[in-house]
């Protein structure tokens, strides 16, 4: 497997992220309102005696929402907006595959949302200096973070890779990310053997609560990897099926 | 170098294209010409393999596209009709970016970057995001990354569209450049870049080849007849007037006078120069201009008549349509 045209894509999708403001105003409102956060509910005249370990799991729980936010923004200009501009005719036209188009593009988002997800370290790091923590429980809540916001941007990359506009792919991907949040929800409501089908697709809830309590399931990896694969693989389909069209 | 065999292109129900076959010879320069929306950037799209036949078969340097999509793609440099430039990206970088992504090495990229830009006369904005540049000047930069990787065919879809005359005349004067190196496609709708920059023209109207030809082949097989203009200074001893010399020259159908600067009629002292439209069966410029020196009469200057090739033109597409 040759990655060299996924490291081009990758490179010019970053320095795409580091030129425009877009990249900024995201990374700028999920470190305030991570702060804002942490502030109502630690710091703040209504926070409350708490263990230090519950301080950090509602830390990552809000870090959560928020990461899924900055996924869908992230990434839903990555295809839809060089269809608008035309410059999805340059990758069409260029000796390149449609995976490692997508690849590129996806591991570019994740990239740079894994270094706005780091530059929320001074939390946990607060918790750690005036409470009792493991750093085991901030490493595996930071992963938990980064797994979820993989398969999130995953399935942006796969909205973007249908439309040319990106308020309908942002629509796509809100609808598909919302419904897979939901599906938590739904696992509480209805009986079994559905309860426990809809516990094991939903995005959060079960697969999330052990990477905010500090326990980490080879499960859980593995299904925020296997959704990212599918999303991408479906990705990379679309961008097949459009690129002759 | 290009071989095309019973290509059609459908979307959906609606025939874009075709059937349409021809061949293109390795150095040629070929121009489609064609009103707009009759399948010219279709069939460019496919030749860039961009676009998919919905049947025939398409080969570029002996690889067929479908079956070698990835070693064609190597082989072609293609210019949208709007160059596909990231406006966050200097200039520089994105030649960079194309070149790697069109397979060359680190190396080769850092050599042939600044060669382009020279050729493109793009250098004194290489540090410039292709945002801020104007319409030529990114139009410019669309050749500069489709001859990047040296391919050995150039597709050029409308590649002076929405410059002004000035930016137009350096384009046609980038496109003869480059003709020594490339086969080239090019299509337009503006006849006199077509005729000026191509050896051959294929005629496209709706979705299918009319013609095919150079300028002159054309206008000869589908016109019956050739037209030239041809100024004259009546000599003061010249038995006949011009316009009677004209006539009586073999194969001359029609003679017309245009108008003169003066009072020159022909018939007393040397005249102001006159024009004559000049129709014929062939093309009758030699023998014309023999007879009227022959006579005694001053040629001052002869030419096929203008927009010739706007006449043929508009003369296929109607013809086409009726």
């Amino acid at each position: 497997m040759n990655l060299r045209a996924t490291g081009i894509i990758f490179r010019r999708e970053l320095q795409t992220y580091v030129r425009s403001p877009m990249g900024y105003i995201v990374a700028a409102v999920v470190l305030l309102l991570d702060g804002v956060f942490f502030y109502a509910t630690a710091l703040g005249p209504e926070a409350g005696e708490r263990l230090s370990g519950l301080v950090l799991a509602g830390f990552f729980y809000n870090a959560s929402g928020l990461t899924a936010v900055a996924a869908v923004a992230l990434s839903i200009r990555l295809i839809a907006e060089e269809r608008q501009t035309g410059t999805q005719l340059l990758l069409d036209t260029s000796p390149v595959r449609d995976w490692e188009i997508v690849l590129g593009k996806f591991l570019s988002a994740l990239a740079f949302l894994s270094a706005i997800t780091v530059a929320t370290l001074y939390i946990p790091l607060l918790i750690l200096v005036n409470g009792k923590i493991a750093v085991g429980h901030i490493l595996i809540g930071y992963l938990g973070l980064i797994l979820l916001g993989s398969a999130v941007l995953s399935i942006g990359v796969f909205a973007t890779s249908l439309t040319r506009h990106q308020l309908v792919a942002a629509a796509i991907a809100a609808v598909i990310t919302g419904v897979m949040f939901l599906f938590w929800e739904l696992s509480q409501i209805v009986g079994s053997p559905l309860s426990r089908v809809f516990a094991a697709f939903a995005i959060h809830g079960r697969h999330f609560a052990g990477f905010l309590s500090g326990l980490l399931h080879l499960r859980d990896v593995v299904y925020y990897l296997a959704v990212t694969y599918f999303f991408l693989f479906a990705a990379t389909k679309v961008m097949e099926a459009k690129r002759w069209e | 170098m290009v071989q095309l065999t019973d290509v059609t292109k459908y979307y959906g129900r609606k025939r874009a294209l075709g059937p349409v076959s021809f061949e293109i010879d390795r150095g040629d320069t070929v121009g489609f010409l064609g009103l707009n929306g009759v399948g010219k950037t279709t069939l460019l799209r496919i030749l860039a393999c961009g676009l998919r036949p919905s049947s025939g078969s398409v080969t570029i340097d002996g690889l067929d596209v479908l079956r070698d999509p990835h070693e064609v793609r190597k082989r072609v440099g293609y210019l949208p009709e709007l160059p596909p430039v990231y406006g966050d990206m200097p200039v520089s970088d994105y030649l960079t970016f194309v070149g790697l992504l069109k397979g060359m090495s680190r190396e080769q990229v850092a050599r042939r970057v600044p060669e382009v830009e020279e050729y493109a006369r793009i250098s004194e904005v290489r540090d410039m995001p292709t945002r801020t540049l104007s319409q030529g000047y990114r139009q410019r930069v669309g050749v500069a990354q489709a001859i990047i990787h040296e391919p050995d065919l150039l597709v050029l879809d409308e590649p002076t569209h929405d410059l002004d005359p000035v930016q137009i005349m350096e384009m046609r004067g980038m496109i003869r450049a480059l003709k020594d190196r490339h086969t080239i496609l090019i299509s337009s709708h503006i006849l006199p870049e077509i005729s000026e920059t191509c050896d051959r023209l294929l005629i496209l109207n709706d979705g299918e080849i009319v013609a095919s030809g150079s300028e002159a082949e054309l206008s000869e097989r589908l016109m019956m007849s050739r037209r030239m203009a041809v100024t004259v200074r009546a000599g003061g001893g010249a038995a006949q007037a011009p316009e009677a010399v004209i006539a009586a020259v073999e194969g001359v159908t029609r003679v017309e006078r245009a108008g003169a600067a003066g009072r020159g009629d022909g018939d007393g002292a040397d005249a102001d120069p006159a024009t004559y439209r000049v129709e014929g069966a062939a093309d009758l410029r030699a023998a014309v201009c023999r007879a009227l020196v022959e006579a005694g009469h001053d040629v001052i200057a002869l030419n096929r008549a203008e927009r010739e090739l706007e006449r043929v033109f508009v003369g296929l597409v109607g013809g086409a349509k009726s």
